[in-house]
């Protein structure tokens, strides 16, 4: 073999080796909360620690039940999940079809604006500003609560869905409006009967990974939501998520101990559900660039 | 209803729509910038934090956030880099190239606070980094390695194939065709990439919150090893840790770490902006 194949057998290996690592990382990450957090679900048992009502974990004896956080997650999820559904919809029906190409750059521009704020950035001012108002508005003792968070988690959904909504309905052939133009349809119709329907799939992703990055976000919503952790009877009260769990509590935690290992079985619940939902969104993703 | 009227009034219902969702961002965009701009000094930017963080500045959390990112991209960037090479140039579509666009899809969607987990699991106990800067960086790097990845593959797909064919026929190896005919014309796009990556590492606060952040530590720190603060981490102390901080010192820090993050986004857009313009072919 001549040095020259040598090289380029080693470079291959090497970028071989670096093309894998990103299914080496997804393996090793499942391995390690598997690792640190699997003790816990024996202790306690999957079903009682899923569905158990009561999370007190430095009681004596502690108790690991993650319902109440569970709930909270899928309250704040559902709550911003209703708002930023339509909205984002909308708001790419209108960039997509309707906007005029000026007004169409500066909106794209505002979108990609918001989704570089940093996430604690968007808390604080959630804390701050909405706060207030809600606990105004509802006459509340606290303004921290699931409703602060799903409005605040809304917005931070929003550039996920309308980017990726955008795309769905720009990746429709232009043979679609034309037909339906031809045919004496005003915009309106096109876009709500024809273009909307088309791009159904790519819309579907779109909110499916929207709400992914809901269910993982995780400081705003912590500073945000109140923190409470007990099941919620209503939008209107202070509840604790899955993911603010994890970040408030580590601090407190022994290493090796329970609590941190309830900590890291939470983290396999978190990461089975984004995969889930992030697999199913690649499906249809696919879906309509296949059209 | 008349098909006119209708028209007028789903569009303008679509325009309301869009107004609800940009108008937010101008709003926080001022109100932190009103509030926060009289904290502005020299002194709060390069100072250290005193009298528990109610006077002083910010110095440490701004330089160990500088550090942080540094090292995250240091990682991510030839791993990803060399990554999306893979992706592009070499694989075939098989089902290990398919298994690994997965995973990169899936990578992207996993929550901060689980690479915070994962980073607390590996590199602070597993490997034994401790509670240190390298523990921080190289899991900011995981998490930003997908951003990087993707930007990296699209840069790469966008160089035309008759460069390679080009190379190749001239007797260049595979690897030299790379070198020398597409990776050049891949940097701006991957440039970009890796400045978003930067932005995005800086803002994060989950996952460096178990893998280096300080509470309180109004010194610098001296290696790779040392713990040290972080601008988003110190945000989130001073506003929700330690009651009765400096309103203006929230909403100073605030600006400043907004302002980094707008200033790295900004550089990525118009990068990609004058790439595109230029491009020849």
């Amino acid at each position: 073999m001549t040095v020259r194949k040598l090289r380029e057998w080693c470079i291959e290996r090497v970028i071989f080796m670096s093309g894998i690592t990103s299914i080496v990382i997804v393996i090793l990450i499942f391995i390690f909360l598997l690792k640190e957090g699997l003790a816990i679900l024996g202790h306690v048992g999957i079903f009682q620690f899923l569905f158990g009502a009561n999370w007190y974990p430095i009681s004596d004896p502690p108790q690991f039940g993650a319902f109440p956080l569970i709930l909270g997650s899928v309250l704040v999820t559902l709550g911003a999940a209703a708002i930023s559904v339509p909205l984002g919809v909308a708001s790419a029906l209108y960039i997509a079809e309707i906007a005029p190409k000026k007004t169409k750059e500066i909106l794209k521009a505002g979108i990609e604006l918001l989704a570089a704020i940093p996430s604690v950035v968007i808390g604080f001012i959630g804390m701050v500003t909405l706060g207030p108002v809600i606990k105004l508005i509802f006459g509340l003792p606290t303004g921290l609560t699931a409703l602060t968070g799903s409005i605040t988690l809304a917005f931070m959904a929003m550039p996920t869905i309308v980017s990726i909504a955008e795309d769905a309905i720009t990746a429709v052939p232009r043979q679609y409006r034309e037909a339906a133009a031809a045919m004496g349809a005003t915009t309106w119709q096109t876009t709500w009967r024809v273009i909307a329907y088309a791009a159904r799939p790519g819309m579907l992703a779109a909110v499916m990974l929207g709400i992914g990055r809901v269910i993982g976000e995780t400081m705003a919503v912590m500073m945000v939501t109140g923190n409470a952790a007990l099941i919620p009877h209503s939008i209107l009260q202070p509840v604790r998520t899955l993911t603010a769990t994890i970040a408030a509590e580590m601090g407190e935690t022994v290493q090796g101990g329970d609590h941190y290992a309830a900590l890291f079985a939470i983290g396999i619940v978190l990461f089975v559900i984004t995969f889930a939902i992030n697999g199913v969104a690649e499906l249809y993703l696919h879906r309509t660039t296949r059209r | 209803m008349n098909v006119r009227t209708q028209q007028r009034i789903a569009v303008g219902f679509l325009f309301f729509c869009t107004v609800l969702v940009v108008l937010p961002v101008l709003v926080i965009l001022g109100i932190i910038t009103y509030k926060g701009f009289s904290a502005l000094s020299f002194e709060f930017i390069f100072g250290m934090p005193k009298s528990g963080m109610n006077a002083g500045g910010i110095f440490p959390a701004l330089l160990g956030t500088i550090y942080l990112v540094t090292g995250a991209i240091l990682f991510a960037v030839p791993l990803g880099v060399l990554s999306a090479i893979y992706l592009v140039e070499y694989s075939r579509d098989n089902a290990i190239s398919r298994l690994i666009k997965l995973a990169i899809v899936n990578l992207a969607g996993v929550p901060s606070v689980v690479y915070g987990l994962f980073g607390l699991g590996v590199f602070v106990v597993f490997l034994g980094f401790g509670v240190s800067i390298l523990s921080g960086s190289l899991t900011l790097g995981i998490m930003i390695l997908p951003v990087i990845i993707t930007a990296s593959r699209e840069a790469l797909e966008s160089v035309p194939q008759s460069f390679r064919i080009v190379s190749l026929s001239l007797g260049a190896s595979r690897w030299q065709t790379i070198r020398h005919a597409v990776l050049p014309h891949a940097l701006p796009g991957i440039l970009t990439g890796t400045i978003l990556g930067l932005g995005r590492a800086a803002g994060e606060t989950a996952p460096i919150l178990f893998t280096v952040a300080a509470f309180y530590l109004p010194r610098l720190p001296e290696s790779v090893f040392d713990q040290t603060m972080a601008l988003p981490y110190h945000l989130y102390v001073i506003s929700t840790q330690v009651p009765g901080i400096r309103e203006d010192f929230r909403f100073g820090t605030a600006l400043v770490l907004l302002l980094l993050v707008l200033i790295l986004n900004f550089a990525a857009i118009i990068l990609r902006y004058r790439f595109r313009k230029k491009k020849r072919w």
